[in-house]
């Protein structure tokens, strides 16, 4: 896929992150804080799910369990900071050290299966850690559990949230460009090669089994990284971050910005975000109390979006898909 | 002539159906063996057997010297054991020129590379470009593998497998499904690797058969029945009966 810079589709790329980049500013310019706090949430699920099109998109893997790479790098920063370790330079190579190592585990045992049956053992495999944090009374179990901020002495001040939201918009853009290089490298080739016909790629001479491992484990720690982020945006970690929907909602972003797409994450994650915003207070302006049923109004819009744009709104920009 | 590769009493059952009925075969060094027999006679499975994709359940392969029994698809590959498909497969998402470009990455060390870009390196391109070039694709190399004609993914499956430089070649009906003219070329093509690498053939076109084939092995029900050059197979009465006489019919 070549970006040329002003096709119209590269155009309204360059000013969705040229906006997510102002926020902050535009949030104090027009005094409103709590734009910038979905703006950076809708930051860090992007970044959740530019890894899970890693391994949906490029890999063609269903992880319907992605879900837990993020409560688990969040719940690593959680339970070290209520134990006193703040520093965030223990905290994040350990909660990333965290999710890549069950991420390993979750693929090596989910990559022995296919189709159905992978989307439910990666299902499984979440709900146990869901269950498992639920479980975790001394940290808030169902509950959750008020943390302190990582801290990056002298370096970053976590708490100020300007700085907060382009620590977050940075590693998104890292995210992108690492999906970039990795979608045209030897390796994107072979997962992609592997989504396409499995059987000739081995008879090839690939084993496939062991790239799709190591993508997973790329996407796990990706995962974990937006885990991190996320229990240090609202400095607070529950099993909520992890549960079943939350995966969910992850494959709907990669489906509804468009499957396989290097940008489509990002289209995916400001569109769910945007409509849930806008779909709540817009229900309970035509009834009061209408807006907790949101999801009854989104579900079908997705399902047209499914029917009329196969490609999501990546194809709708005129992506192809790679 | 040195062997390249030797199966050894190979049984195979589905469950009651004996598939590979004590099968011994070999396939030597710059030799075309044609593997002929009737519909359902075993001939795919066994090439499965030998390529790793289904597991035998007694007997051994040998592969230069080596015994690759329980060696998994992808390793027998990186050995130089190249396959064709019996129904088509290519890489339908990738053009031509990239589906011969994977095959031949698939040889060059491992592929754990995340930050290359395939598109910059141009000894990747022009070795595809060879590649599609040998079996006379050149001009289709952008063209994705699911819009070329079924000739055509027939040539590229057999510029795929031989990718990886390979030492022993099986290929599955490469000509099922084609047209004269098309068959003939792919004879050529066949006839001229003959000095690269052995080859294993199944065809039911008797006459690309005779042109090609060293030597044959008629497998009916699962059991190899005979072997011999084109000639004795031609005198052979039981081979007659069994199947050439089918082919007259
Ligand atoms: N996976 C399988 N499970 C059960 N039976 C199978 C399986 N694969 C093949 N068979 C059976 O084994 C027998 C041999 O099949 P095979 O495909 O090897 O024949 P073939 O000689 O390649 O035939 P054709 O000329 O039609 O390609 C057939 O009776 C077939 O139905
Ligand atoms: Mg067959």
């Amino acid at each position: 896929m070549s970006e040329r810079l002003f096709t119209p589709r590269a155009l309204i790329t360059t000013l969705l992150l040229v906006l997510l980049a102002a926020l902050p500013l535009i949030a104090q310019a027009v005094g409103d804080r709590y734009i910038l706090s979905v703006g950076t949430r809708i930051v860090i699920w992007a970044i959740a799910a530019v890894s899970l099109n890693m391994i949906l998109g490029y890999g063609g893997l269903v992880s319907f369990g992605h879900a837990a790479f993020i409560g688990i790098g969040g719940y690593a920063v959680g339970i070290l900071s209520a134990n006193g370790i703040q520093s965030g330079w223990v905290q994040w190579p350990a909660a990333l050290m965290a999710a890549t190592v069950w991420a390993a585990l979750v693929a090596a045992l989910s990559l022995r299966t296919r189709g159905v049956y992978f989307i439910m053992i990666t299902l499984a495999f979440a709900q146990l850690v869901y269950y498992l944090g639920s479980g975790l009374a001394a940290y808030g179990g169902d509950d959750g559990l008020n943390i302190g901020r990582s801290r990056f002495t002298g370096l970053i001040d976590l708490r100020d949230k300007a700085s907060f939201h382009w620590l977050c918009f940075a590693l998104l853009c890292a995210a992108l460009w690492f999906c970039g290089r990795f979608s045209r490298s030897p390796f994107g080739h072979v997962l992609r090669g592997a989504r396409s016909n499995e059987g000739r790629m081995a008879a090839l001479g690939f084993p496939v089994f062991r790239y799709r491992l190591v993508a997973c484990l790329i996407a796990g720690a990706f995962g974990g990284l937006a885990g991190v982020l996320l229990a240090n945006e609202g400095a607070y970690i529950s099993p909520a971050m992890m549960s079943w929907v939350k995966s969910g909602d992850l494959i709907v972003m990669v489906v509804l910005g468009g499957i396989g797409v290097r940008f489509g994450p990002l289209y995916g994650a400001l569109a769910f975000f945007v409509l849930e915003e806008s779909l709540k207070p817009g229900l309970d302006l035509l009834h009061k109390g209408w807006g907790e049923y949101w999801q009854i109004v989104f579900g079908p819009l997705l399902v047209i979006i499914a029917l009329h744009a196969k490609g999501g709104i990546a194809s709708l920009l005129g992506f192809r898909h790679d | 002539m040195t062997e390249l590769l030797v199966a050894d009493r190979l049984i195979k059952r589905f469950g009651g159906l004996l598939a590979t009925d004590n099968v011994s075969i070999d396939v030597r060094h710059g030799e075309i063996h044609a593997l002929i027999g009737p519909n359902g006679a075993g001939k795919t499975t066994l090439v499965s057997q030998l390529t790793g994709s289904l597991a035998p359940d007694s007997g051994t392969i040998r592969f230069l010297g080596r015994d690759i029994t329980r060696l998994p698809v992808h390793a027998r590959a990186r050995l130089g054991l190249a396959r064709s498909f019996q129904i088509t497969s290519v890489l339908r998402d990738f053009s031509a020129i990239e589906n011969v470009a994977l095959a031949q990455q698939a040889h060059h060390g491992h592929s754990f590379r995340f930050l290359a870009d395939v598109r910059k390196d141009t000894a990747r391109t022009e070795a595809a470009r060879r590649g599609l070039a040998a079996v006379g694709l050149e001009a289709r190399a952008t063209v994705p593998a699911s819009a070329l004609s079924h000739g055509e993914q027939r040539q590229l499956e057999i510029a795929m497998a031989l990718g990886g430089a390979p030492k022993l070649l099986l290929l599955d009906e490469p000509m099922a499904g084609m047209g004269p003219e098309e068959s003939q070329r792919m004879i050529g093509l066949l006839h001229g690797l003959k000095q690269r690498c052995g080859m294993l053939l199944i065809e039911h076109d008797m006459e690309a058969v005779f042109a090609l084939a060293d030597r044959i092995t008629v497998l009916v029900y699962g059991r190899a029945i005979f072997t011999g050059t084109p000639d004795e197979i031609r005198r052979h009465p039981e081979v007659r009966q069994a199947y050439l006489g089918e082919e007259a019919a």
